[in-house]
């Protein structure tokens, strides 16, 4: 040590502090594949300056399934459940753009009450959705209450998914033609509940702690800045658009369904960072409650799903007396429909933006191709440049703040 | 009322007006399910782009798609999806290409079209020119093939899985212990394109019997066939190929053996074998 000393006595410079210094290189990182902030498989490759990060390549595919060809090769009833393990924290998101794919190819009408349902479980998802982003969001930068909080309400609309669908998580609840079958009056008046007294209460106290928390907003405020040029230009979408002051939410500029009947308000960011766009998912959550009390207050009695039985299969009961039902069962479930040759690019608002699907018929059973747009992509794909020059402690409010899936992002 | 899908503005004109714009370039206009493809001229694509950005107010690039068609001299499609938030319209600009000839990229004109031509890239093997981190993206690392193209198989042609002698992860070539199968439930009479089975020394076309190409009927044809006339029925036992009916003493308990009712069901089956044949 005391040589060490010496040997720096003579180096050091009073007129330039940095005399002496030793040359310090940039050197690379790797973030992940497995990183508990990294919401999954997520590899990023980052070039440090000290603290300060300089390059940023994130590394995805580590979740590619093959979906998209594997799709190919199904009927067009059978592609359906990928599209539940695609973005696996809002499946009926994913499976909402491609069952309005398929109805626009056939050009199908679907009834009323099928369409509020949908509005009604595309909301519940939403909620459930942004109930894992925010808590998790929250844990990233170093909050724990908060996230089991939101979990207590996730874990409600789970079991709401269970008590309409059977299953938890990958429901495949929406059909081409309407919903798989109709919900008990009392799931609804359940739900209704739920809307008024436990979501507010559970919801409102878990954000009461971070909204406002000095330390959630020194970790959130003013990081990864994004200018409304480069929101459009990364083709950013959803929250992400949202956040950087765009007021553009497909629901309300190109309706489907029956959202031209709902009154919500799509609520914007003015300062374009990390804190904005958890901020906008807050208001999205008490959006969707009401849009979701809409629906309870206007969803009409009458058919879940459309009569066309060349698309649709009928019910077991009718099936059982009929032979013609019987007959268009064994086709449906064996063969499948056909679905007329063209191609249509349907998008609608996932929880986490634009959720597309170009559908290419060649007339046959089975989808020709089947290109998905996931959300994660360019939002990941931003990362480089939103990165540059913050600090590595920032990559995890940045990542957060995306909410990215792995599973809809590799597909 | 037709479909729910999301309601797209509709703008008069926009079809001449991007049409106008475009030019020469412009190949092909197609306006189908209330969406408008455009084809243009591969080599002038960044072009076209940085009009229909600047002069039509198309600002985003929301995602790029590869399609193949083998059977096309040019068998990619190359199928770009444009979102205008001031108009609220959507358009698709294509472009078609091979294996050699590079696609302009347009990465410039929205930096978010790296990644996207990347994956067009890595599942087709299209080329994009001027891309600088032309990488693949989805696939593995060393990754051979571009498994999106219809010729290569579902199953692809490696496997991976964790050496115990070696120690880490090897590839080999794909074993399967079920042979890959594909179910071909087409009506055979729309269209499907196999013989059906009974069919196969039938001379006529597959799938469209005509009645003199039909084999003749043999030998023990049903009776009601050469009326013609008269529907053929399935009244008597014989016909149906049922056996006798139950014996209404069968149901009681009988205090010895239960070698009976197997007699019986041997019966039905030997009486109607024959039958069912015919």
């Amino acid at each position: 040590m005391s040589d060490y000393l010496e040997k720096l006595d003579h180096e050091i410079n009073a007129d330039d502090p940095t005399y002496g210094d030793t040359e310090i290189q940039n050197y690379t990182i790797n973030f992940g594949p497995q990183h508990p902030a990294a919401h999954g498989v997520l590899r990023l490759v980052m070039e440090l300056d000290g603290e300060i990060v300089e390059r940023c390549d994130p590394h995805v595919g580590l979740l590619h399934r093959g979906t998209e060809k594997l799709i190919e090769y199904k009927t067009y009833l059978q592609a359906l459940p990928y599209f539940d393990r695609l973005d696996y924290c809002s499946p009926l998101g994913m499976e909402h753009s491609y069952v309005l794919a398929v109805e626009k190819l056939l050009n199908l009408e679907v009834p009323l009450r099928a369409q509020y349902l949908r509005v009604f479980f595309a909301e519940l998802t939403r909620i459930c959705n942004h109930m894992l982003n925010l808590g998790s969001h929250v844990m990233d930068v170093g909050a724990m209450t908060p996230n089991l909080w939101l979990f207590e309400i996730r874990e409600d609309c789970l079991n709401f998914f269970e008590r309409a669908s059977g299953a938890r998580m990958h429901s495949a609840y929406f059909r081409p033609g309407g919903v798989h079958q109709d919900v008990p009056l009392k799931l609804l008046t359940d739900i209704a509940d739920w809307l008024d007294t436990r979501l507010p209460r559970l919801f409102e106290d878990a954000i009461s702690l971070v909204a406002d928390n000095r330390i959630f907003k020194q970790r959130n405020v003013d990081i990864a800045v994004v200018s409304k040029e480069d929101a459009l230009k990364w083709g950013f979408s959803g929250p992400m658009i949202r956040g950087s002051g765009i007021p553009w939410d497909i629901r309300k500029a190109q309706p489907y369904d029956v959202y031209d009947r709902m009154d919500f308000d799509v609520p914007v960011g003015t300062n374009f960072d990390c804190y904005d766009r958890f901020m906008v998912r807050v208001e999205e959550v008490r959006q969707s409650a009401r849009i979701m009390k809409q629906c309870l207050n206007e969803m009409p009695e009458g058919p879940i799903a459309s009569f066309d039985r060349k698309v649709v299969p009928p019910k077991r009961g009718e099936m059982k007396r009929s032979m013609e039902a019987l007959i268009h069962h064994f086709k449906l479930y064996t063969e499948g429909f056909h679905v007329p040759a063209g191609e249509v690019y349907v998008a609608t608002e996932s929880p986490k933006g634009e959720f597309g699907v170009y559908l290419v018929a060649d007339g046959s059973n089975k989808p020709y191709r089947c290109k998905i747009r996931p959300t994660a992509f360019s939002h990941l794909q931003a990362m480089d440049f939103m990165m540059k020059g913050h600090m590595l402690a920032d990559t995890t409010a940045v990542l957060g703040a995306m909410d990215i899936v792995f599973g809809e992002c590799d597909r | 009322m037709g479909h729910s899908a999301p309601k797209i503005a509709t703008i008069d004109g926009i079809a001449e007006e991007i049409g106008g714009l475009l030019g020469a370039m412009l190949v092909e206009t197609v306006d189908h399910a209330d969406e408008l493809s455009f084809t243009v001229v591969r080599e002038s694509l960044a072009d076209a782009m940085l009009l229909l950005r600047d002069r039509a107010q198309y600002q985003q690039l929301m995602e790029i798609a590869g399609v193949d068609y083998p059977d096309r001299p040019e068998r990619f499609e190359v199928c770009y999806h444009l979102l205008s938030v001031t108009r609220n319209h959507r358009v698709r600009v294509k472009v078609q290409t091979d294996e050699d000839r590079p696609v302009p990229t347009v990465t410039h004109i929205w930096p978010v079209a790296g990644w996207l031509e990347r994956e067009v890239f890595d599942m087709y093997g299209v080329i994009f020119e001027g891309n600088a981190d032309l990488r693949r993206i989805l696939t593995d690392y060393g990754f051979k093939g571009h498994p999106q193209r219809k010729d290569f198989p579902l199953t692809g042609y490696v496997e991976l899985r964790y050496s115990e002698e070696d120690k880490r992860v090897v590839y080999e070539p794909v074993r399967l212990a079920q042979d890959f199968r594909s179910f071909d439930f087409m009506s055979p009479w729309e269209g499907a394109q196999y013989v059906l089975p009974g069919d196969e020394k039938a001379p006529a076309a597959p799938g469209a019997p005509t009645p003199a190409a039909a084999p003749p009927p043999p030998p023990a044809a049903p009776k009601g066939e050469e009326k013609g006339s008269t529907p053929k029925v399935t009244e008597k036992p014989g016909v149906s190929g049922a056996g006798e009916p139950t014996d209404s003493k069968a149901t009681e308990k009988s205090d010895n053996a239960p070698a009976k009712p197997e007699a019986h069901t041997d019966e039905g089956k030997g009486t109607a074998k024959p039958e069912d044949k015919a």
